[in-house]
């Protein structure tokens, strides 16, 4: 066994899934067993690898400890931190080598990345601002308002070609240029943290692992425009997200980095946190504003532009959190470095957040035009299971559905429009065999349609009718006409709403009727759901080798629709099941008697 | 409730602007916004009744009736519906014998479906009473629901 070097920090990743898997109990063990080790102990932001967590990563080496539970933390203190060894059984093993990796660096995962807004995410604990500084924090900021002019500050933003990571992709300098040349006395600035896509949760990591990262852009930011006062709008859903902002904010404030003479520079600045209420559509920019002004947040015309006419008609700049949170850096290591990452007309990283039938759910952070294969296979490690690949939804309501030959297609902000999709808020939801695009489309229609602010006729009917012909073909009433009518809504419905709530809504329809029109036709002409989820085109049928009359599915059965003697074969009387599954469950796993089939007339109908 | 509006009140300036975290407030404090509550809103801040129940019943966040003591909230996320999250909430619901978006008549649960909560990674995933609970299915969604 090889001796390390005394680990000098033990990290605790504390975001919000290492926690609800049980971190805060694993950092209280901490503290309780290393007293005697010398040893420091912190707790950080998202790392990133959620699907391993509770991650505890021993630095400086850089051992990652994966799935720890409270009662692995004696033994990681007495081998590793007092005699040096590993604690193999907690080592990330390789799903392919079946290797264990130490060193989180070597992590496949961890490999293939570029992690540059999230420098320091999982690395400092978020809530000391010194930590921050210590890693380079506030140089940024400090450079700005010694050396730079706003003007210049905005050129260089320009120059890096920066694009808006809250999803449009507008040209950040460009829009700054607007905000600093409108005319006006008093001017604000905004970070859009609404974070509505259902899921995606990359600015939720951001706002949890690296605060000060945002309020060090928004300073600038905010100098830059000549802008007095920042809101930064967040969900009130992500309590330890306003937790450590309002954390950040009073640090800074105290340190003379926020409020008046800031860095005595004789410039004055400060940050106002405000809670979203729970609304989806208030994540686009007018709604957003309307919304901190308190009125309800409905959309208006644009035109004019919130960097004419923003907060209480005055101008105003409005940024998601990534985009911010990438100035620093780029004030830092200059436009140069910004500009060798990504592709022709995206520069810089993307951050997605990787989830569903993907092996390695977490956060990641990759350069611009990396390939889908490349994020689902290389750091994913592919599906789940032992189902393929069926698609990919990237962009959340607004974004598309795409299919196994797009795997290959470099994604950018343009690329991914073309493919009908959209980079949105970075959500990428990997999906399987098991997952029905038809139910997929009707899902994300369901959600706007319940979302639109219903201010527009295209968006608040149009959706619902939609979703009522959605409705009918996942319930198999549907007729092959609809599919047309459908394509015609969402056309429709793209080119006449007001907002970009409305413009995008269609996408997923439109994505999967592009790519996965045969499953909607199977829907509707052979009434058959092939990833068998949609309940009104499955069958469930009675394996008669393998059923050996145990009465349970016939007991629990809620509409009384099995028949059949004691140790005899049951039936399943197709006319009255309601496909609820409950028989499934209650089946043995030893007998595993009942079978799904994709398709109405899978089973025998008793008469 | 009188005096905790009042003391709510008195850490604000009474400005339009200031509608909604005034709402957040009392129902932070009330667990849902009484009738009354909003009429005195309105008062304070000088606006119409009509505006504060316009804006309060625009956001989802904003309940008109008390809660149960143990509040469930199944995600109903991207992630967590590809994961079975319909199969979580059908059994909660049958479990429980609480529909979505309901309340039990006996005060103890309120089961409701929300949108991410950004446990995505951990999908599907609920929450009860604000402590999130990840890596369900059907069967152990039940070693949950015994710890309440
Ligand atoms: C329905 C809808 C929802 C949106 N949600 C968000 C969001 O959650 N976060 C965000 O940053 N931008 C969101 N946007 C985009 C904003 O309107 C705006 O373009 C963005 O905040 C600008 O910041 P950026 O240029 O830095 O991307 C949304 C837009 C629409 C139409
Ligand atoms: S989709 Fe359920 S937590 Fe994000």
């Amino acid at each position: 066994m090889e001796k390390n070097k005394k680990a000098e920090r033990i990290l605790v990743c504390c975001g919000t899934g290492c926690v609800s898997a049980g971190a805060d109990k694993i950092l209280e063990a901490f503290r309780k067993n290393i007293s005697k080790t010398g040893a420091e102990i912190k707790s950080t932001g998202c790392h990133g690898f959620c699907q391993q967590g509770p991650l505890v990563i021993m630095e400086p080496e850089g051992v990652l400890y994966a799935r720890v539970e409270e009662g692995d933390v004696p033994q990681i203190v007495t081998s590793h931190l007092e005699n040096g060894k590993k604690v193999d059984r907690l080592l990330y093993t390789d799903p392919v080598t079946k290797k264990s990796i130490p060193n989180y660096c070597d992590i496949p995962f961890y490999k293939k990345q570029n992690r540059i807004i999230l420098r320091n995410c999982g690395h400092i604990d978020p809530e000391n601002i010194v930590e921050y500084e210590e890693a380079g924090g506030y140089r940024a900021i400090r450079k700005v308002l010694k050396e730079m002019e706003p003007g210049d500050v905005i050129d260089n933003i320009k120059k890096s070609s920066l694009r808006g990571l809250g999803g449009g992709g507008f040209p950040a300098g460009l829009k700054w240029e607007f905000c600093y040349e409108a005319e006006g006395d008093e001017k604000y600035i905004i970070c859009n943290g609404d974070e509505g896509d259902p899921g995606s949760f990359q600015d939720r990591s951001v706002l949890e692992g690296d605060p000060h990262s945002l309020l060090e852009g928004m300073m600038i930011a905010g100098t830059s425009v000549g802008a007095l006062k920042g809101y930064i709008y967040v969900r009130a859903e992500y309590p330890l997200a306003v937790k450590r902002l309002n954390i950040a904010v009073s640090q800074a404030r105290k340190k003379g980095y926020l409020g008046r003479n800031i860095f005595d520079s004789r410039r004055d600045f400060d940050i106002e946190i405000f809670l979203g209420a729970g609304a989806f559509v208030c994540g686009e920019e007018t709604a957003l504003i309307r919304s901190i002004e308190g009125q309800r947040g409905t959309p208006r015309h644009r035109p004019p532009f919130p960097a004419k006419s923003g907060l209480w008609g005055k101008p105003t700049l409005i940024n998601n959190v990534k985009t911010y949170a990438s100035v620093p850096n780029i004030i830092n290591n200059g436009v140069e470095w910004f500009r060798s990452m990504g592709t022709e007309n995206s520069k810089g990283t993307a951050i997605f957040s990787l989830t569903g039938e993907v092996a390695n759910c977490g956060l990641i952070e990759v350069p611009m035009g990396i390939t889908l294969r490349e994020i689902i296979f290389g750091i994913g490690g592919g599906t789940t299971g032992d189902s393929s690949f069926k698609a990919a939804q990237i962009g959340g309501p607004s974004g598309g559905c795409l299919p196994e030959d797009m795997l290959d297609m470099p994604i950018d902000f343009d690329s991914l429009k073309e493919a009908g999709a959209m980079m949105g808020s970075g959500g990428l939801v990997v999906m399987n065999e098991n997952t029905c695009m038809v139910d997929i489309a009707r899902y994300f229609i369901d959600f706007t349609q319940k979302e639109s602010c219903g201010d527009c006729n295209p968006c608040r009917l149009g959706t619902r009718q939609m979703l009522d012909i959605l409705n009918d073909i996942v319930e198999g009433r549907a007729k092959p006409e609809d599919i047309d009518l459908l394509a015609a809504l969402a056309e429709g419905i793209k080119s006449a709403s007001l907002c970009g709530l409305g413009q995008t809504a269609p996408n997923p329809v439109l994505t999967t009727l592009r790519y996965f029109r045969h499953e909607y036709e199977e829907h509707i002409n052979e009434k058959l759901c092939r990833a068998k989820k949609c309940k009104a085109l499955i069958t469930y049928r009675i394996a008669m080798e393998k059923c050996t009359g145990c009465r349970l599915c016939f007991k629990n059965c809620p509409e009384n629709a099995i028949e059949g003697e004691v140790k005899q074969p049951h039936v399943i009387n197709q006319s009255i099941c309601t496909r609820c599954g409950i028989c499934i469950e209650k089946c043995p796993p030893k007998f595993d008697a009942i079978e799904t089939y994709a398709g109405v007339d899978g089973g025998e109908i008793i008469a | 409730m009188e005096k905790d509006l009042g003391k709510i009140f008195s850490s604000f300036r009474g400005v339009r602007g200031e509608l909604i975290p005034v709402l957040q407030r009392i129902q932070e404090k009330v667990g849902y916004l009484p009738e009354d509550a909003m009429l005195q809103v309105a008062d304070f801040l000088n606006v119409p009744e009509s505006t504060v129940f316009g804006v309060a019943s625009f956001y989802a966040q904003f309940r008109f009736t008390p809660t149960g003591r143990n509040r469930i909230s199944v995600c109903e996320g991207t992630a967590c519906h590809v994961k079975g999250a319909t199969d979580i909430i059908k059994e909660i619901s049958r479990v429980k014998g609480v529909e979505a978006g309901e309340t039990s008549d006996c005060m103890e649960y309120t089961l409701e479906g929300v949108a991410c909560i950004g446990c995505c990674a951990l999908a599907p995933c609920i929450t009860v009473n604000d402590e999130v609970y990840g890596r369900l299915d059907k069967k152990s969604v039940h070693n949950v629901l015994k710890k309440i």
